[in-house]
């Protein structure tokens, strides 16, 4: 690591070469307005007081961490923390960002959210944000991913929310937020639009991580109580890459503790059929910054798979991109099966059932932790609890409720 | 420089500049060329040929389609040069500009510039480079002799408007709502007060486009604008005509609007 503090993004919003803005003249006007905005609350500790109180009281921050030890003695190495984000009011840590966002715009006056969704964990906590704040709220999904996430569809309408199935492209994540892009360009002087994760235009990126870095400054306190130290590494699931980037920030300028970034292999990187833009994409230009992207050789943005629908994305947030390229992060990757063994693992030996999204990052320090010494520490962001993929690890199974 | 030229010549003739848009290889490679001759025939003056990419955000559907339908019979940017290459060789004086998104664009690479400048290509208005993040294109762009093409919007403000026209040649494109391509309702005196705000700011021809669908409200524009710029009209057409009869039906077509824009300008 340089001498020199991390500082980025830089004014215009860029992390080395990576990010940017880069959306149609009509957006302009409006994240100039937002970079405005946010840089003004940041600076307001009113703001800042209320976020905390909501995260404290409503979404029931901190967030504990979990010493998963009959897992770790089963595994015969390091031993395995869980951050446990899956506790969070609405069950993921979608809803850190959603709060500030929400607040961002009471604050600039727009009664009207928007939101694009995969696993349906960002709708969801958008939807219930915008039901505590009394904000009229429509929410963007792949019909694809409403076939596969059912239940989190129906919380969202409970919740008050309109969700409008996108059945242009592959009907998953990348065509709601096309289709969520729209909606604003359109309705942009009333409507504010929540993106769920640490990619699109500046300020993004770098918003959606500072809402999210509530995770990783948690944990740098919660860790020292808990085992005495800071762990030797922190493992995250990596698909645009939010949770991650949440547990990752406030660490990456500490010495000593690896950032692991796992993203999704689907049915093997050799077979095409993944979502692991960094280990096999290429960088490129899409929703508003310079990223990794999974592209063909024109510069088509290519069809993902992922068991989990929150990793089913062809691009990944432009800060991972940099901190791939400096080093500073490691990123691996894991296979659906992987994940859906680790998912049963934690269900039947610690009594936790995980996001699927999350269950690449368990498989992960799974796979990790018996080739290191007991007396080494991973920390785990267990983003989001499994219920929502109730079905599809049924279906996997080869179950019909 | 095929561009400037032709707005001077349409300035000493008191016309207003006809600009089609269609898809390039929509619905295949072999009807664009026999597409854009009809659209010639049609009164084009420019032709706005698309680079198809998959995940167009600024568009509405007509366009999404037209793009899904573009690659899956497998067009490419090497594709659309090789088209613009033909056209060329039978069209002298009808500037082309290309009009897509960025990434395809970075994917062909660096001989890009160059390329499409041998094939005849005269301006490249991308989509999502606004001109704080594509310096070294821009200057690309000109090195070879063609001209960047920006968008402005009716959200633009006159900070913006001379930022953009400090980067940009050719035309500016003003687009007429807020929303995608082929959408919703212009609203005809917004763009009446603005267009020469804008063009006093950019000294430059101004086009408008998005949201014009029909003979009437392309004259409307023509009464302020030097360009009409008209595509997602022209796509539905094609989507729905056989296929032998579409270039047929796109010139029939074009010519109401050609019509339409020529009375205007003779009874001002």
């Amino acid at each position: 690591m340089s001498e020199i503090p991390y500082n980025l993004p830089d004014v215009r919003g860029h992390f080395g070469p990576y990010g940017g803005s880069f959306v149609a003249e009509t957006l302009m006007p409006a994240l100039t307005e937002l970079v405005a905005a946010y840089e003004e609350v940041k600076k307001d500790p009113a703001f800042r007081a209320e976020f905390e109180y909501e995260l404290k009281h409503y979404v029931g921050r901190p967030s504990p961490i979990f010493h998963a030890k009959r897992w770790s003695g089963m595994l015969g190495g390091a031993q395995i923390y869980l951050k446990r984000e899956d506790l969070n009011h609405t069950g993921a840590h979608k809803v850190n960002n959603c709060i500030g966002q929400a607040m961002l715009a009471r604050r600039m006056g727009k009664p009207r959210v928007i939101a694009e969704t995969g696993a349906g964990q960002h709708g969801v906590a958008t939807a219930t944000v915008a039901a505590r704040y009394g904000m009229e709220c429509v929410v963007y999904m792949g019909s694809e991913d409403i076939r596969r996430q059912a239940a989190n569809v129906y919380r969202m309408k409970l919740l008050g929310a309109t969700v409008v199935p996108v059945e242009s492209g592959s009907k998953t994540l990348k065509d709601a937020l096309n289709e969520a892009m729209r909606d604003w360009v359109t309705n942009v002087g009333n409507t504010y639009y929540i993106i769920g994760t640490v990619a699109g235009p500046h300020p993004y990126p770098m918003m959606v991580r500072d809402f999210q870095s509530v995770i990783g400054e948690e944990c740098k306190t919660q860790m020292p109580e808990m085992a005495g130290r800071q762990p030797d590494a922190v493992i995250a699931c990596v698909g645009g890459g939010s949770n991650a980037m949440g547990i990752f920030y406030p660490y990456i300028d500490v010495a000593g503790v690896k950032l692991i970034g796992v993203e999704a292999a689907g049915l093997g990187l050799k077979s095409g059929k993944h979502s692991a833009s960094l280990i096999a994409g290429r960088p490129g230009v899409l929703h508003g910054n310079r990223t990794y992207l999974l592209q063909d050789a024109n510069g088509q943005i290519t069809e993902t798979h992922s068991v989990s629908a929150g990793l089913d994305y062809p691009g990944v947030g432009p800060e991972h991109a940099w901190l791939k390229d400096i080093q500073r992060a490691e990123y691996v990757a894991i296979t659906d099966d992987e994940a859906l063994q680790a998912f049963h693992d934690l269900c039947r030996f610690e009594g936790i059932i995980p996001a699927l999204e999350s269950a690449h990052a368990l498989a992960y320090a799974a796979k990790l932790a018996p080739t290191l010494a007991q007396d080494k520490l991973l920390l785990v962001n267990l983003s989001g609890r499994g219920d929502k993929d109730m079905h599809t690890v049924a279906e996997k199974s080869g179950i019909v409720f | 420089m095929r561009i400037q030229k032709t707005f001077e010549r349409l300035k000493t003739e008191g016309r207003c500049a006809l600009i089609p848009f269609i898809t390039a290889g929509d619905p295949d490679a072999e009807l664009t060329l026999p597409l854009m001759r009809a659209l010639v025939a049609g009164g084009a003056d420019i032709i706005e040929l698309g680079v198809p990419f998959s995940d167009p955000m600024a568009d509405g559907p007509t366009i999404q389609r037209a793009c899904e339908r573009a690659l899956k019979a497998g067009m490419s940017l090497r594709g659309v040069l090789d088209i613009v290459k033909s056209f060329r060789a039978e069209f002298a004086d009808t500037p082309v500009v290309l009009m897509g998104y960025a990434n395809p664009v970075e994917a062909y690479g660096s001989a890009f510039a160059q390329d499409a400048k041998t094939a005849g290509v005269d301006g490249v208005l991308i989509v999502d480079y606004p001109p704080e993040e594509c310096g070294e294109f821009t200057k690309m762009m000109r090195a070879a002799g063609m001209d960047p093409i920006f968008l402005l919007a009716p959200t633009s403000s006159e900070e913006r408007c001379r930022e953009v026209a400090a980067s940009g040649s050719g035309y500016i494109y003003y687009v007429s709502l807020k929303g995608v391509t082929g959408a919703g309702h212009l609203d005809f005196d917004e763009v009446g007060r603005r267009i020469p705000e804008i063009r006093q700011i950019v000294g430059m021809p101004v086009g408008v486009g998005f949201g014009i669908r029909d003979a009437a409200s392309a004259a409307r524009i023509a009464a302020v604008a030097e360009a009409v710029v008209i595509g997602s009209r022209i796509i539905e057409e094609i989507e729905n005509s056989p296929r032998a009869e579409a270039p047929g039906r796109v010139t029939a077509f074009l010519r109401t609007i050609r019509t339409a824009i020529d009375t205007v300008r003779e009874r001002k």
